[in-house]
């Protein structure tokens, strides 16, 4: 078996010597059909759940302290306790509308192991007496969406899926359903809008969530893939099992996506909780280092809505809550590296730019807000800013995100960390997450800002795509 | 041209019997939409507010939130340049500004030979391949500006096996066969507990197991 490299037919993933518990099919070319996957015990953690009652697979899961993969990082275990008892039908959405940026993963996991997921879906549908699940994919992906229908029809033709499941009494479909190119949709009551067949625009929360009114009116659960995709391992393995990789409050794996300035970009299953930044920055098995001849100025630790850590932060490990009292989180897995070649005020505006493209509209602080941020912070890189700029980038986002915004501690101007989450004036948190690329990057380089601003002039900064090719 | 054609009207039946109320299949259905014909007619959105029990207007309102749908004419192959941070840190732009000289439109135009649509996008999830794009949403991934050539040409040339005409997403559909499904579940229609949870119930003995074992 190959160590240490990548997987010619899973572009980005590289096999390295963690223990594998959603990519262990991913080594087969061939990993995505019915075939490959009997022959390596898919369906062998849906016939364990079915040896057990629903309750005892519920307990498994909750015991086992699978975290949720999407971005919150909430227990699955105790998500799926909160619907209110006797309110049927109870309904599972999948969500697979990954679109932060730098997230990478659920797309490999769809287009690689749909089998483990549709187990996976399974084994929710049995713990919690769900009576119907729709696998919601992106609408980009077209590949991913082929692949879970071919895999669905091949489960269905065997009996894994649909009426009386393995000669059971359990039954349950599962509607494979798409996207159309929303990323406001990764949101779960959005993504609830939009199985509706409505505009893609969250639901107002709390006091409901989807737990208690989800789609149509009825107890949902909202999972996403990577969190389903832990299942069938789970139920084979048990949750003792589960908890010997990873840290006490992170148990398990998880994949994460290393993109920008690294010798080796990749999906990597790591341990979660254990490895830190560092490890997986500059191991051997991991990305080998910062492109040769430069050296870090600064990465996102979780997606593009997370604060910015610098070089300070890099011995953290990948814990939730270390990350979050260092001032940002883990999110989606999606960790973006920049060097320091990199233009801080052209990077933020980058993501801004998305944040206000992508606003539904519904909140106003968000729709204005997002988009004045852009504006204010496009003049400013075009050197057309004024003095006011970067006081005024800050007050609209303070509209957005009242008070301290999270930040990583910065010993150079003595600054503390503030912890994540930030406050928000909004339904969700896409508003608030436009704030981290520029409360991060005003903190720490001011002074790029003040270049552009008094000098009308960019700093220099190396073309990127110039140097590659050299 | 527009409405559903009988092949379509037979799929969009299907579409709509897998969900519990048949609103929720309004994306699918713009998609078979824009398969069809390569983006969505206003007739096409009168006949899915048909078929679905909605309006016209809804189906325009839920359709115009989403980026995929287009409502005009767009070329037989759309290529989405991703510039978002992973790929502008690798060349993304470059390779955006160096598709909009080499086709000779800028991001969102469309060339006037019909043949090719330049977007410049989101985050398409292939952030360690960058810079990537998508074409008619198939993926080439670490592209060079000779990558980009070459793809322009093959297109051009009928030589891109992959890649379907524009509005075409996955090429197998889900299909349950007759007999084979639970059955939808409406939130109307079902208000009992589903018969499996019936098993908390029961005190576990050692050889009651339903499964195949």
């Amino acid at each position: 078996m190959p160590t240490h490299a990548y997987v010619p037919h899973a572009p980005g993933y590289v096999d390295n010597d963690g223990p594998k518990i959603v990519t262990s099919r991913f080594p087969h070319e061939d990993s995505f059909t019915l075939a490959r996957a009997e022959a390596t015990g898919a369906y062998d953690g849906l016939r364990a759940a079915l040896d057990r009652t629903p309750a005892e697979v519920h307990g498994e899961v909750r015991e086992a302290t699978v975290l949720g993969r999407g971005g919150a990082g909430f227990p699955a275990g105790v998500k799926w306790g909160f619907m209110p008892p006797g309110k049927f039908p109870y309904y599972l959405v999948v969500n697979g509308d990954e679109s932060e940026p730098g997230t990478y993963k659920d797309r490999l996991l769809m287009e690689r192991d749909p089998h483990q997921l549709i187990e996976g879906c399974l084994i929710a549908c049995y713990a919690l007496g769900l009576a119907q699940c729709f696998l919601y994919v992106r609408g980009e992906m077209a590949l991913a969406q082929e692949r879970i229908a071919e895999a669905l029809n091949d489960a269905y033709a065997k009996g894994y899926v649909g009426k009386n499941i393995l000669g059971t009494e359990f039954s349950v479909d599962i509607t494979l359903t798409w996207g159309a190119g929303a990323y406001i949709v990764g949101e779960e009551t959005a993504l609830i809008e939009s199985l509706e067949g409505n505009r893609g625009m969250p639901r107002l929360k709390p006091p409901y969530f989807p737990a208690a009114i989800g789609l149509y009116g009825q107890p949902t659960i909202v999972n996403n893939v990577e969190t389903l995709a832990n299942l069938p391992w789970l139920m084979n393995n048990g949750a003792a099992q589960y908890k010997t990789y990873g840290s006490e409050a992170s148990p398990g794996t998880r994949l994460v996506a290393v993109s920008g300035h690294v010798q080796r970009p990749g999906v990597y299953e790591i341990e979660q909780g254990v490895t830190t930044f560092r490890d997986l920055f500059y191991g051997d098995n991991f990305c080998q280092g910062i492109r040769e001849g430069h050296e870090l100025k600064m990465f996102v630790p979780g997606g593009g809505s997370a604060p910015w850590f610098f070089p300070e932060q890099v011995d953290l490990p990948l814990e939730a809550k270390d990350v979050g009292a260092a001032g940002s989180m883990l999110g989606s897995g999606a960790i973006i590296v920049m060097d320091e070649t990199t233009d801080a005020v052209k990077a933020a505006l980058r993501l801004v730019r998305f944040y206000a493209r992508e606003s539904c509209g519904k909140c106003t602080p968000c729709r204005e807000g997002t988009t004045w941020e852009e504006r204010v912070l496009q003049r400013i890189y075009d050197g057309e800013g004024r003095p006011s700029d970067i006081d005024m980038l800050l007050d609209i986002a303070d509209n957005i995100s009242p008070g301290p915004y999270p930040n990583a501690a910065d010993p150079a101007q003595g600054l503390d960390a503030i912890p994540f989450p930030p406050k928000q004036t909004t339904i969700c948190p896409l508003g608030p997450s436009s704030v981290a690329p520029i409360a991060s990057t005003i903190r720490r380089f001011r002074h790029e800002y003040e270049a552009k601003i008094t000098k009308r002039d960019t700093i220099p900064v190396m073309s990127v795509a110039m140097e590659g090719e050299a | 041209m527009a409405r559903f054609d009988d092949t379509n009207l037979a799929i969009a039946n299907e579409i709509i019997s897998r969900y519990p109320r048949p609103k929720s299949a309004l994306i699918p259905l713009l998609h078979l939409a824009q398969e069809q014909d390569g983006w969505v007619t206003d007739d096409a959105m009168r006949h899915i507010a048909e078929l679905t029990g909605t309006t016209p207007a809804e189906v325009k309102g839920t359709g115009s939130f989403y980026e995929m749908f287009k409502f005009h004419p767009v070329g037989k192959y759309v290529v989405n340049v991703c510039t978002n941070l992973s790929c502008q840190l690798l060349g993304g732009e470059e390779l955006l500004e160096h598709a909009e000289a080499t086709l000779g439109v800028k991001a969102g135009g469309t060339t006037a030979d019909g043949m090719f649509t330049i977007e410049d996008v989101e985050c398409v999830a292939a952030c360690t391949e960058a810079p990537c794009l998508q074409v008619n949403y198939r993926y080439r991934l670490r592209v060079t500006n000779d990558d980009f050539d070459s793809l322009i040409d093959d297109l051009r040339h009928g030589r891109a096996d992959d890649v379907p005409e524009h509005g075409t997403l996955g090429l197998i559909r889900q299909s349950i066969p007759a007999g084979a499904g639970a059955g939808i579940v409406a939130p109307e229609e079902a208000r009992e507990a589903p018969v499996w949870l019936a098993r908390n119930d029961v005190p576990k003995s050692a050889d009651d197991e339903g499964g195949e074992g």
